[in-house]
């Protein structure tokens, strides 16, 4: 964590509070910054150095979304502090402001304007949910901020100041309908998911490609609102209706209780009779949830820690060297990860730290190390990627089963599935 | 200097005039534009606050679902301001263009009937009020004309703000869901965004915050504040003296409510945006730790009660990103262990008494014996005088 120094004019007006604790801050600091004027790599008052640039975090370390957006933290701090090793970008070392969104969508908003207006962030990596990324977007886009954001979402939304590590809706949906009805010749198929926009845009989606591609059928659809835990009656009406796949959407601690739930209920789920296809779990989840009340599921997604590639392997030994042996990394943590290094070829690329340079340089920026694979940048913002299905085992880790073999194009408005 | 104190500890007006000077020179002369918008957003809460002083530190009605009315009244002006940002030129993408980007999400293909009205600016503004105070009226002539009060009181007004937070989720293609109404920019043409309409609106905050002061300074002033503290302290008695106790609270619980949706809506003005999470439960309890932590038997504290705790909550969480909850605790703790009358007790206990220490040194003929003064007190001339016969009481 880095705090302002006292050549920072604006801490002179934050008051006395600030002003108390920045006294020890200010004595631990090493060096001092000082915005260098009318640098060629920097033309808009950005806080770039001759030897740093200062680049902001903003993901929730406390509050309900504290536990999925840690894995992220950790990710971006793993990435900055590879890249620093390596020499840092365009010459310049970098150095991180920390924010919090505390689980709260206009505290994002907030400290997004914090980071933007008076630490002048070069980048930031951060945002978690939609709801907190929708309450910061328009503060990126009024100050012409860069925002990384590495979630999977519900699409719908393409802005020049985000770029979307993360897949889009149709990217990771897709593909999963079409493995289940080909591999498992799967007819009948029953959606279920938590009550907001990203489960309800993924399930439109899926609805309209069962119904006009697959040609086939679609015997139940159910929403329950964030933190429901009774799910009895949606496993009975499942039980009932007997649907080929239960194709789910829930997020969060829902999960816990509907694994459980239909582990209780005498549903094996190794049996895929149902089978049960999820774009929500990852290995964080899992963690919760308990990889022995789960196994058997399938899930659609672009990244699952066990991929077998030599760029995986590196990054999954370096992340439990840096965070801890019995750590687990998610599709979202690795979606993270990427947003330093995509940022870091951008700036490269363009020669410069300027927002308006790093987004025209952005499409086409491709990397080969990332631990998914290879990706690149499409004009629209988001990534080309690959999508795999991952078969749950009992530790908890996903076994992959299958991989698309092209990279899926990303179309955050998909025509014909609106 | 001594004058100073005099003026400070005996003129009835004297502290409205100092939190004046701080919220409409000090504050705008001493800050960039970015922190005075966030303590334009602290200020929005003090309304909240500010309400809970009349209902429940006068009233004895301990709401605990104040957050409600601060969104329904930030709702209110939300869905104005959405309408405008939503113009068919802006929404040409859409499936239907000219309705909120999140209807068009949920497949909704045209305006839903109650969203109609919201094109109308004078509408909204009397809707913000409005709409909440009829809402507040609802739940206390439900709850007080049947003498429910009281900590049942409080837990209904929990269960509804918790009912509100699962309806708007619930019905995201007409509420926006959990993401809230977001991505507002005009009002009627002018850019709310801008730093010049950032000054602007901190002003007609701040000045519509001193307007709700006044109104609450004169109701607690009134006989109608007797006649609360009479029925805070024993219901029965005021009841047996012939008052319809009922509609007393109720005027005051609507009140309260009022002036909190004017906090909401100016929220919505000053942030671009309001969402859900303002509706439900938690922060309808931070709002009444505010209102504690200020004193909750004064109006001015509760607003200094405000601005402290989102101070701390802002500086706090900036310098230390993973710890700074624990450093809010150790405040809420340490400031109600210590001073249970919040920063109004503080102010009375220590810091008065002192003022009025300096200014008998003066010794000037015209100022009050101390005896005309605990006469004066009696009639209870100001909050700050009531407050202190009020503490008197407790004490």
């Amino acid at each position: 964590m880095r705090l302002p120094t006292f050549e920072n004019t604006a801490l002179a007006r934050r008051g006395f509070l600030k002003n108390l604790l920045a006294i020890p801050a200010a004595l631990m600091l090493a060096h001092t910054s000082v915005p260098a004027l009318a640098d060629e790599v920097n033309s808009t008052g950005l806080a770039v150095t001759d030897d740093t640039v200062k680049v902001g975090i903003l993901h929730s370390v406390t509050g309900t979304m504290a536990i999925s957006e840690t894995g992220s933290v950790q990710a971006e701090k793993l990435a900055i502090e590879q890249i620093n090793a390596m020499g840092g970008v365009l010459g310049r070392k970098i150095e991180y402001i920390q924010e919090d969104g505390a689980s709260d969508w206009p505290t994002f908003a907030e400290k997004s304007k914090k980071l933007l207006v008076q630490d002048k962030v070069a980048a930031v990596f951060g945002c978690w949910t939609s709801a907190s990324r929708k309450a910061a977007l328009p503060v990126f886009e009024q100050y012409n901020g860069m925002l990384y954001y590495p979630t999977f979402y519900e699409g719908l939304e393409q802005s020049p100041n985000v770029i979307y590590t993360g897949q889009e809706a149709t990217q990771q949906i897709l593909e999963g309908l079409d493995w289940a009805a080909r591999e498992k010749g799967a007819k009948k198929f029953y959606l279920l998911g938590s009550d907001y926009i990203w489960p309800r845009t993924s399930n439109k989606i899926a609805r309209k490609h069962i119904e006009n591609v697959l040609g086939s059928k679609v015997v139940g659809e159910e929403y329950y609102p964030l933190g429901h835990t009774q799910f009895n009656s949606v496993i009975n009406k499942i039980k009932l209706k007997k649907p080929d796949v239960v194709f789910i959407s829930v997020v969060g601690g829902s999960n816990v209780a509907f694994y459980k739930q239909l582990k209780a209920a005498g549903i094996d789920m190794g049996k895929e009779k149902p089978l049960f296809l999820t774009i929500s779990v990852t290995e964080d989840e899992i963690l919760g949830i308990g990889g022995e009340n789960i196994e058997g599921i399938y899930a659609s997604m672009k990244y699952f820690q066990s991929l077998p590639n030599e760029n995986n392997q590196a990054f999954v030994k370096a992340f439990k060297e840096r965070w801890g042996d019995d750590i687990v990394i998610g599709d979202v943590t690795q979606a993270a990860y990427l947003g330093p290094w995509l940022w870091k070829a951008a700036v490269e690329k363009a020669g410069s730290f300027d927002i308006d340079k790093v987004r025209e340089a952005s499409p086409g920026i491709e990397l080969t190390t990332a631990p998914e694979g290879y990706v690149r940048v499409h004009k629209n913002h988001h990534l080309w990627s690959k999508t795999r299905i991952g078969l749950a085992e009992p530790d908890g880790q996903y076994k992959v089963v299958y991989e698309s073999d092209e990279l899926i194009e990303p179309d955050p408005f998909p025509e014909g599935y609106q | 200097m001594n004058k100073f104190a005099d003026f400070i500890a005996r003129n009835q007006y004297s502290h409205m005039i100092i939190l004046a000077v701080l919220l409409l020179v000090i504050l705008p002369l001493s800050m960039d534009i970015f922190r005075l918008n966030l303590v334009g957003k602290y200020l929005t809460y003090a309304f909240v606050a500010l309400g809970l002083v009349l209902c429940w530190g006068y009233g004895g009605i301990l709401s605990l679902g104040q957050g409600v009315f601060f969104g329904l009244g930030g709702y209110c002006m939300a869905m104005f301001l959405k309408l405008e940002a939503s113009s068919p030129e802006n929404t040409a993408i859409q499936s239907t263009p000219g309705i909120p980007d999140f209807m068009d999400w949920n497949q909704l293909t045209e305006l839903p009937w109650f969203w109609e009205p919201f094109h109308s600016f004078g509408f909204t503004l009397f809707a913000v009020i409005a709409v909440p105070a009829v809402f507040a009226f609802i739940i206390a002539v439900a709850m007080f004309k049947r003498r429910v009060g009281g900590v049942y009181f409080a837990i209904i007004t929990q269960a509804v703000a918790a009912i509100l937070t699962i309806l708007i989720i619930g019905q995201q293609g007409y509420t926006g869901g959990v993401n809230g109404i977001t991505d507002l920019r005009t009002l009627h043409g002018w850019d709310i965004r801008t730093d010049e309409a950032k000054y602007i609106l901190y002003y007609i905050n701040a000045l519509l915050l001193f307007l709700a002061l006044f109104v609450a300074a004169f109701v607690i002033k009134s006989k109608l504040g007797r006649l609360l503290v009479a029925m805070r302290e024993s219901e029965e008695r005021v009841r047996f003296s012939g008052y319809d106790v009922s509609g007393f609270k109720i005027f005051i619980f609507c009140l309260a409510a009022a002036i909190s949706a004017v906090g909401g809506a100016m929220f919505t003005l000053q942030v671009g945006f309001m969402s859900p999470t303002f509706v439900g439960i938690v922060p309808s309890i931070e709002m009444v730790i505010f209102c504690a932590l200020g004193g909750r038997l004064s109006i001015l504290g509760a607003v200094y009660g405000t601005l402290l705790v989102n101070w701390a909550k802002t500086s706090f969480s900036e310098s230390f990103p993973e710890l700074w909850l624990f450093a809010m605790g150790a405040l809420f703790i340490g400031v109600v262990m210590a001073f249970p009358n919040g920063l109004a007790g503080v102010y009375q206990r220590y810091i008065e008494p002192l003022l009025l220490k300096m200014s008998k040194k003066d010794d000037s003929p015209s100022a009050p014996t101390p005896a005309a003064k605990d006469a004066s007190s009696d009639k209870a001339d100001t909050s700050e005088e009531t407050l202190t016969s009020e503490e008197r009481k407790h004490a």
